[in-house]
């Protein structure tokens, strides 16, 4: 004889069950979650480089959710902006948690976005057949960007106001009087004014995340489409059991759902360490011109895009002409999207490459950081050629790249996964 | 019943739609893009403006605001424009040959009066606000500096008639805006309408 309390339960499951069956008659949701999560095989062998994926979710949903929060406050108007950003933070009950959140989500958005695409590069990620999910991870990251810009005019500081100056004039380099028309079409007026300010505000909260969140998607079943790489390079895919599952493969729930917990929860309490103990973070997540107002007639002493601009604004100055100086930063951003192509390598990841292409990563990588901290430094004569040199090898790291990754001597790639923990 | 259909018919029918309805669809797309042009009244505010250059003394300079950019007027003393002279082989445009000027002012001293220099004040690399760096010989830049104006942003030099130096990243000199002389003492920035070029 059963308890009532196992009767109260059966009954419950019975009717939870019957509900499913309900819906799954009307919407593929039992479907969707065997081929997204229950039965999506990954690779059994994934490593700490695995966790920026799920980690970009994670500060997408942040900064949504704390977007939609801030906008509740913030006036997008040139008269009340800035002050209606420090009403947020002194006068809105948890104001200043929730915008702290989300220009400390902005930093950590790329943080995370740069560690995972440097993964794709270490494994080959972005080679056959996953060009296309790099294509919409670049994307992304194009979306990220142009999200990042517009957000940061809307507090309306001076580097608020004197950044958006500075990158809306780029477009003025293209000739024959389209880039002054362009520029006047993008501000809306004849200077950065309220009317840029309104506009900007539109695309930063409804064109761009609306763009960003379809892209995501995008990603997403690309990914699930060719399936996941790994540390190895190897297709899992190409050995399959009785079943047709993977043998190397693992069903991401639970075995990554739990692993990404895990990277959620060290990534959260390194988070909450820079929004409660530094916001600011020395300046780099919040620029400290950027509390004084807009002024349209000073710029200050000394302007540097945020951090993670940085890297293409040292290339930008690196060049002595305006119009080529704006091509280049250009073309550093499209060689990204070209990289599935310039790799000739028959193996994927780094761990089965040889030398050459070890040491052109590791100067890659040098040179990413190093033009991203030439950028913030103000112009001088030793820095810009500084910048010119490491410039020269972020663009020859890809433009070689055909070359040595045939020249390269490559190792036997296993037939199965390994693990080296 | 597959044979009663009129394939030319139905292939004429299907471009046509396609046709007509992406006509339609890149008209509609008209005026969303238009409508990011300067509105009405980000024109009328951007009217000319009239200043009053009786109180500039010799060798300092005002700056007023025009459609929300700085315009600097500088009155030149006799050493500030004999100083144009000296540096020609240093700059890019010495002659103004660029058109960042109305042709009355693409003389030597880029001005319709030779002491005073109506500029705007946005530099033509990325439009930022140079800075005034009117002492000769300034420590900072160097001693063959014959004052002039220089950026802070990408570090451009410009002369006292804004004309760019060779080797930084602004690629033209700086922008004379429209303007024109109403009575001795009044310039109206903005408008030179029935000015001689």
């Amino acid at each position: 004889m059963k308890s009532e309390r196992v009767q109260v339960l059966e009954r419950v499951t019975e009717r939870l069950q019957a509900l499913l069956i309900w819906i799954d008659a009307r919407f593929p949701l039992s479907k969707m979650w065997r081929e997204h999560i229950s039965e999506y095989y990954a690779p059994k062998n994934f490593n700490f480089w695995y966790y920026f994926g799920s980690l970009a979710m994670l500060v997408l949903v942040i900064q949504i959710v704390t977007g939609i929060f801030l906008t509740m406050s913030y006036k997008p108007s040139s008269a009340e902006a800035f002050a209606s950003v420090e009403y947020i933070m002194r006068d809105v009950n948890w104001g200043w948690l929730i915008r702290y959140m989300h220009s400390t989500g902005a930093s950590a958005f790329f943080i995370v976005v740069y560690l995972h695409m440097f993964r794709a590069v270490l494994y080959g990620s972005y080679k056959k057949p996953r060009e296309l999910l790099w294509l919409f991870g670049m994307l992304i990251y194009v979306a990220l960007m142009a999200e990042a810009f517009f957000g940061y005019l809307l507090p309306w500081g001076q580097m608020s106001y004197w950044g958006a100056q500075v990158i809306v004039s780029l477009f003025g380099a293209i000739p024959f009087g389209i880039g002054e028309a362009l520029v006047e079409w993008i501000r809306g007026d004849y200077f950065i004014s309220d009317i840029t300010l309104n506009r900007f505000f539109a695309l930063h909260v409804i064109a761009v995340p609306f763009a960003l969140v379809f892209l995501v998607i995008a990603h997403i079943l690309a990914l699930h489409e060719v399936g996941s790489n790994n540390p190895d390079g190897i297709e899992i895919k190409e050995n399959k059991d009785a079943k047709g599952i993977p043998r190397d493969g693992i069903p991401f729930h639970p075995y990554y759902t739990v692993k990404d917990i895990m990277g959620v929860a060290v990534f959260l309490a390194a988070f909450s360490a820079v929004v409660f103990f530094a916001p600011e973070m020395g300046g780099y997540f919040l620029e400290h011109a950027n509390f004084e107002p807009a002024n349209s007639l000073k710029t200050p002493e000394h302007i540097a895009p945020i951090w993670y601009f940085t890297p293409f604004y040292a290339i930008l100055r690196a060049v002595p002409d305006k119009l080529l100086g704006v091509l280049l930063m250009g073309a550093a951003i499209v060689m990204l999207f070209i990289l599935p192509w310039l790799d000739r390598s028959p193996v994927k990841s780094i761990r089965y490459r040889g030398w050459i292409f070890r040491l052109a990563v590791a100067l890659f990588a040098i040179s990413f950081v190093a033009l991203g901290y030439l950028g913030m430094q103000p112009v001088s004569a030793t820095l810009t050629l500084a910048a010119r040199v490491f410039a020269t090898i972020y663009f020859l790291f890809f433009l070689l790249m055909p070359f040595y990754t045939r020249w390269d001597r490559t190792k036997k790639v296993p037939d199965r996964v390994t693990y080296h923990d | 019943m597959s044979r009663d259909v009129d394939l030319s018919r139905r292939h004429f029918l299907v471009v046509a739609t396609t046709v007509t309805g992406t006509v339609g669809a890149v008209l509609a797309t008209v005026p969303f893009i238009s409508s990011w042009r300067p509105s009405a009244r980000a024109q009328a505010v951007g009217a000319p403006v009239e200043i009053d250059i009786s109180k500039i003394d010799p060798g300092s300079m005002v700056a007023i605001k025009w459609r929300g950019k700085a315009v600097w007027i500088l009155h030149r003393t006799p050493q500030m424009i004999a100083a144009l002279t000296k540096i020609e082989d240093e700059l890019r445009d010495p002659f103004s040959n660029e058109p960042q000027q109305p042709a009355y002012a693409a003389n030597q001293q880029r001005s319709i009066r030779p002491e005073f220099l109506v500029l705007e004040g946005v530099c033509t690399h990325l439009g930022c606000a140079p800075l005034e760096k009117f002492q000769p010989g300034d420590p900072e830049i160097g001693a063959g500096w014959q004052g002039g104006f220089v950026c802070p942003c990408h570090g451009s030099q410009f002369d006292l008639a804004g004309r760019v130096y060779k080797g930084v990243p602004a690629p033209t000199n700086l922008v004379v805006p429209p303007h024109r002389y109403i009575g001795d003492a009044t310039i109206l920035i903005g408008n030179d309408s029935g000015v001689a070029a």
